[in-house]
């Protein structure tokens, strides 16, 4: 106790470097657990992306590819599922609803999707939460449109707007559906997820844009449909979807109709599970990740390095106090503890100010971080994670003060009761 | 009883430098007041840390208190010298982040054996009455940066009287002070040396003390390594 006792009241006699070093360690161990925290908050809000879906289902091809288009809006899908075998899925016993989705067409750089009623139904994300609408109505008739939160306030756009469909997924479409017109009637509350930067129209709408387009050529001059002819029509029919969202009457049923879509042979298609495939990529992206882990463990460990710095550069200065602990009978070994003891106890203050300032900038930062970036960090209490960090920071003063200690102990035997220079 | 010090045929050198002590024989008896004299370079530090415990004869027999010192391992070298040594420096006495009372106490916190040896009474009541008797009661509390050299020479006496070891090693403590002061602060550790019946080797290389203590021992002459 004598030892933790001089321990403290050195550091505290020398307060001003001891608080440098602290907060040096304090800066860096708040910055690991920082960038822990944003980690864990974006791979949460990366899987939450969607959320309550059981699978995704589209035509062939890969299944990050699938995900991409069907739920970040990214990439093009490079077939698409006809209807018919979309209404035969939907209607499958094991499969208690779905969402369709026709891909393909965009708006001033903003991803078209054709849905219809269901998307508003049964969309899901982050945690459960619903699509809700911020103004107007979910479009339903053939022109309405409804724009994502971040389309609304990027574009200008409001309710009553009218709106052109480009065929095509690039920024400024070559061929433009000019001749009909689409109308704004609902904007759709902010989510922070892909949704908000989505055209949402309805299948029909989608049907009509390419009315003439059948054969994947523009139609010929005389055999464009005019608004005005789609709008007298009684029924459009609509012919294919991009991909589908389903929910399964059970969960167990998943796996099984899975396989069994994957199995399907009147037409090629597959369907992935989100959070697995989702999984899937983010391991895709996790390099960049541990890049950035380690990274910060660096700087833990320049932090560490600068109080190893401290006081190896203040053992000169305290060789005076070291022949006098020896004269009162200190054993090297107690000089060596001593030394330690300082190490650790700035490391473990270091740490633990550390996590102290993360939870203060989260308390502060959370809701901004929110508002501007769209993601959301939760505050949690402080988990294994967290509790291995502080563990080995601890441990690594722990290590590194034995590098002045040990260098202490050589000079306190070599100088004995003088200080030899 | 056993002497204070007895050394025999005693050499001692830093790593495989040149020799800094080569004592044939050197002897001392309990309750003494020694005066060790010597010019700078004669060894005379090197002497006390080997006396301490500190350092380690190469050759030759250390009996301090009659206990042979290489016959301790560095452990028990450091808790013999706990228990049985106080030690008086030059200058910069005190550890700067202690109170006067903890510097005081330190010896005692230090190690139980010297602890055992207040008779009973508290680290601090004895710190306090060792501290009225060398007139700094009133510091107890002060911070040490706040003492002028005489005062931060008290304090180390105190420190190295309390628990009353046999004995009392003091390397040049006088020096930085005025001759007034020398005497006066002699006298006190004197009288606290009487009270505990402890022997007291004194080093300085100034002779106007000399006439102070009951022996005198000048290094050049027991220390054949110095020319």
């Amino acid at each position: 106790m004598l030892v933790l006792d001089l321990a403290l009241k050195s550091l505290r006699n020398r307060a001003f470097s001891t608080s440098l070093t602290v907060g040096s360690i304090a800066l860096s161990v708040a910055l690991l657990i920082g960038v822990e925290n944003v980690r864990v908050g974006t791979r949460d809000s990366f899987s939450n992306t969607i959320s309550q879906t059981d699978l995704i289902v589209g035509a062939k091809g890969g299944t990050i590819q699938l995900l991409l288009y069907s739920v970040f809006g990214m990439g093009a899908p490079t077939n698409n599922l006809s209807w018919d075998t979309y209404r035969e899925w939907a209607e499958h016993p094991a499969i208690e609803w779905t969402i369709p989705y026709g891909l393909g067409d965009s708006h001033r750089g903003f991803r078209v999707i054709g849905t219809n009623e269901d998307f508003y139904r049964h969309y899901r994300y982050r945690g459960g939460q619903e699509i809700a609408l911020a103004e107007g109505r979910a479009g339903s008739g053939v022109f309405d449109v409804t724009l994502g939160a971040d389309v609304a306030s990027e574009l200008g756009y409001g309710i009553g707007d009218e709106v052109e469909v480009t065929h095509g997924i690039g920024e400024v479409g070559f061929l433009n559906h000019d001749h009909m017109h689409f109308e704004v009637v609902g904007i759709l509350d902010k989510t922070f997820t892909p949704v908000d930067r989505a055209v949402y129209v309805t299948l029909e709408g989608i049907e009509a844009i390419h009315f003439g387009w059948e054969d994947g050529a523009p139609p010929m001059p005389g055999e464009e449909h005019t608004h005005e002819e789609v709008l007298a029509m009684d029924e459009i029919e609509i012919t294919q979807v991009t991909s589908f969202f389903a929910g399964a009457t059970n969960r167990r049923d998943v796996l099984r109709l899975q396989r069994e879509i994957n199995d399907y042979e009147d037409e090629p298609m597959m369907a992935v599970i989100p959070g697995v495939a989702l999984n899937e990529m983010w391991q895709g992206i996790g390099y960049a990740e541990t890049g950035l882990r380690l990274v910060t463990i660096f700087v833990v460990l320049v932090g560490l390095l600068g109080m190893l710095v401290s006081l190896y550069t203040s053992l000169n200065e305290r060789r005076r106090e070291m022949a006098i602990l020896r004269a009162v009978g200190a054993g090297p070994n107690r000089i060596v503890a001593l030394l330690v003891l300082e190490s650790v106890c700035l490391a473990a203050a270091g740490a633990l100010s550390g996590l102290a300032l993360v939870y203060a900038l989260l308390s502060v930062g959370q809701p901004l971080v929110e508002a501007q970036v769209g993601l959301f960090i939760p505050i949690r209490p402080p988990g294994v994670i967290e509790l291995l960090l502080l563990c080995a920071v601890v441990t690594a003063g722990f290590l590194m003060g034995f590098v002045p200690a040990l260098k202490a102990y050589r000079t306190a035997l070599h100088d004995g009761l003088a200080v030899r220079v | 009883m056993s002497l204070a010090i007895d050394l025999r045929r005693l050499r001692f050198r830093y790593g495989g430098g040149p020799w800094v002590l080569d004592i044939p024989e050197l002897t001392l008896e309990r309750r003494a007041r020694a005066f060790l004299f010597g010019p700078s370079g004669s060894g005379k530090t090197t002497l006390l840390g080997v006396l301490a415990g500190v350092l380690e004869a190469e050759e030759g027999e250390v009996r301090v208190l009659g206990k042979d010192l290489a016959s301790l391992s560095g452990a028990q070298r450091d808790a013999f010298r706990a228990e049985h040594i106080g030690y008086v420096f030059q200058m910069f006495n005190l550890i700067p982040y202690l109170s006067v009372l903890d510097n005081i106490a330190l010896p005692a916190r230090m190690h139980a054996g010297r602890r055992a040896r207040l008779d009973g009474a508290g680290v601090k009541e004895t710190a306090a009455l060792l501290a009225d008797h060398l007139h700094i009661g009133d510091l107890l509390k002060k911070p040490v940066t706040e003492l002028s050299v005489g005062q931060q020479q008290r304090v180390a006496a105190c420190r190295a009287l309390i628990g009353a070891p046999e004995l009392i090693v003091a390397d040049e403590p006088t020096s930085s002070l005025d001759f007034d002061r020398r005497e006066a602060f002699l006298e006190l550790l004197f009288q606290e040396c009487e009270r505990a019946g402890a022997t007291l080797v004194f080093v300085s290389h100034d002779r106007t003390l000399e006439g102070m203590f009951s022996r005198t021992i000048s290094l050049p002459d027991v220390n054949k390594a110095v020319l």
